[in-house]
């Protein structure tokens, strides 16, 4: 089997960069699968193989690495994963409704994947945006906060026509002039 | 004493705009601590430095409220090897969103306050851990740290002092465990995120086996208010035994929720009626999670009065945690609640402790039983005494943090999970 994924010299150079930030090779191996995700879109088999050559590490620990946090995909995803956060705040501001909304809005269950390989669901744990529930994420990317169907509604338009969010800065009411105290 | 809040001026996260760009900050007396720190060697050195930061009191604001100047002080006596400072902001325990907001509105504040720490306790590396699904936040701080390079504030010779230090930012990939110090430790030096068992602590052997401290962003961000302005000064801010600002992070059945910054020792009924806008719909408050997910939820009718600092809400039966507050109203079921905690911590437990490893399991399927009405009056024994087995019996806190919810739920909200169970039928009674 020939392989399918390989770094350049500029993939290289990007490695050497971040495994210069530690005092030993082996600390780089979370930022190099990130890097390698952020190249091929997941950390399947054959990339982990990828991985481990380039750091002279056994392809073991890489495998043990990947599957042990959630953020790496085992597999290729859809082209978009929307990651609907369910946990404790977003439970109880109606998550799980979302979610439910989500599965039926694109005909699929959590940990599926569209047909045409456009979106994958998943139900995932607080990411640290409680006081904006409910909330997803896209893709380890950006934050999409307070959902509603509505705004559900528009962001599956907004990514079928390659509209991604923007970041959206949260300010602190308390900094907004005492107007809304 | 009450607090005069609505006088109070935030001091991690005041309100100027664009402070997160360097010039901005400095124009706000921005690394004023550490040129003092660096440049004013009749006043300070690293002994001193400690000294001022340990009288300060700042606890921990990772959870555990540990003297951050104390911790400094069991880092050994420096021998020319290397020594480290990991800055926890993995901010995964549920109902926590408190860090990302330094990064994103005051970010040098917190460089600062590291840089201050490197050099009290002589570390030439620091280490920032923040979560992954924070990259959003990773390439703000990422900038941030560009910029203070550019101006001096680190790398080598800083300030003309011949102190050297590095920052680097490293990033997880989604593992709740990886705030525990240990495991953070684990995952920076690129495995899965076992923690480890202690002794040996951190200060002995940490980073690579070398000395290492373990600081929250939030707890490293008070550090150059206390070495601009003082102890005596931090001290009068929040209570005798909790001093200083804290970010409170108040979700659910409110208002207004959001990031809030106000003294320690706050009024619990005042941060949720006036400052964050009282309960929503006009309904009644029925529990508080005070400090994220681990920390036992507190009845509505004991908050009448009650403050938050560490002190306080021990005596309450709960815990100060992150100060990340969950508001709960009377619709709340607190069996379908706490059954999504014990998800939570049945996914995120590493395996290696069979009490944790089990243990988070069964929680979850015997919740799991009563939520859908198929529990029975005896279940209930059965989740205490899954939690007796799991407390204090595991190499770190998670098992601890997974059975609290469920014992003082069980304890606080019995009717409510009564209600749900069938009554015990005994074979031969
Ligand atoms: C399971 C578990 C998860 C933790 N998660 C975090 C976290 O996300 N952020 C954090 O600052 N501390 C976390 N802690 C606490 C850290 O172990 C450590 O006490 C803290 O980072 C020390 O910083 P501080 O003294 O400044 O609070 C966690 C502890 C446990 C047991
Ligand atoms: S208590 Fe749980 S999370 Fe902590 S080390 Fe043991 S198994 Fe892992
Ligand atoms: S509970 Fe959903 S972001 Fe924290």
């Amino acid at each position: 089997m020939t392989d399918i994924y390989t770094f350049d010299s500029h993939d290289l150079q990007k490695i050497d960069k971040l495994i210069a930030k530690y005092p030993e090779k082996q600390a780089a191996v979370l930022p190099v699968l990130w890097y390698a995700q952020d190249k091929f879109g997941h950390t399947d088999a054959s990339v982990q193989k990828l991985v481990a050559k380039t750091l002279d590490i056994p392809e073991a620990h890489i495998h043990g690495v990947v599957t042990f946090y959630t953020q790496f995909y085992e597999k290729p995803m859809g082209k978009h994963v929307l990651d609907v956060c369910t946990c404790l705040t977003c439970q109880v501001s109606g998550g799980f409704d979302i979610l439910e909304y989500l599965e039926d809005k694109l005909g699929i269950k959590t940990g599926e994947t569209t047909p045409d390989g456009m979106f994958s669901i998943q139900s995932v744990e607080c990411l640290g945006a409680c006081g904006y529930a409910p909330m997803l994420q896209i893709t380890n990317d950006k934050y999409v906060n307070y959902l509603t169907r509505e705004k559900i509604d528009k962001l599956i338009e907004d990514l079928k026509s390659g509209d991604e969010p923007d970041f959206e800065s949260i300010k602190m009411r308390q900094h907004l002039n005492g107007s809304d105290q | 004493m009450a607090i005069d809040w609505k006088s109070y001026t935030p001091l991690l996260i005041p309100a100027i705009n664009n402070l997160h760009e360097i010039s901005v900050y400095e124009k706000h007396n921005g690394y004023k601590a550490l040129t003092s720190v660096l440049q004013d060697t009749r006043k300070w050195n690293p002994k001193s430095v400690i000294q001022e930061v340990k009288e300060a009191n700042i606890r921990g604001r990772g959870g555990a409220g540990f003297n951050a100047g104390l911790k400094w002080s069991f880092m050994p006596e420096p021998d020319g090897k290397p020594r480290y400072l990991a800055c926890n902001g993995d901010e995964s325990e549920p109902g926590t969103f408190k860090d990302r907001n330094i990064f994103e509105f005051n970010p040098h504040l917190f460089i600062e306050g590291a840089i201050i720490a490197g050099y009290a306790m002589q570390v030439n590396s620091i280490y920032v851990y923040i979560r992954g699904e924070y990259r959003s936040w990773v390439y703000m701080l990422q900038k941030a740290i560009d910029d203070a390079y550019v101006k001096g504030y680190l790398g080598k010779n800083i300030l003309g002092s011949g102190f050297d230090v590095e920052m680097y930012v490293h990033m997880g990939a989604g593992a709740y465990i990886c705030g525990e110090e240990s495991s953070l430790m684990e995952s920076l030096e690129g495995k899965r995120g076992y923690p480890r068992v202690k002794p040996p602590f951190p200060a002995q052997r940490g980073l690579w086996g070398r000395p290492t401290t373990i600081n929250n962003i939030e707890t490293l961000s008070n550090v150059p208010l206390v070495i601009n302005n003082g102890s005596m000064w931090y001290k009068q801010i929040g209570t005798e035994t909790h001093p200083g600002p804290v970010l409170y992070g108040i979700s659910g059945h409110v208002n207004k929720p959001g990031v809030y910054e106000y003294p320690a020792g706050m009024d619990i009924m005042t941060l949720i009626n006036d400052v964050a806008g009282g309960v929503r719909g006009g309904k009644k408050l029925k529990a508080l999670i005070p400090g994220g997910s681990s920390t036992p939820p507190l009845r509505g009718e004991v908050l009448e009065g009650l403050t938050m600092d560490a002190d306080a809400l021990r005596e309450a039966g709960s815990m100060m945690g992150t100060a990340g507050m969950v508001i709960l109203d009377e619709d709340t079921d607190m069996v379908d609640l706490i059954w999504r905690i014990s998800v939570f911590y049945h996914h995120e437990s590493c395996g290696q402790c069979t009490p944790c490893r089990e243990g988070t399991g069964w929680l979850e399927k015997t919740l799991y039983k009563i939520k859908s009405g198929n529990g029975e009056m005896r279940d209930l024994d059965l989740l205490l005494s899954i939690c007796n087995r799991m407390e204090g019996r595991t190499i770190c806190a998670l098992a601890d943090a997974a059975a609290w919810p469920v014992r003082y739920s069980i304890n606080r909200f019995r009717d409510e999970f009564e209600k749900k169970c069938k009554k015990t039928v005994y074979a031969l009674a």
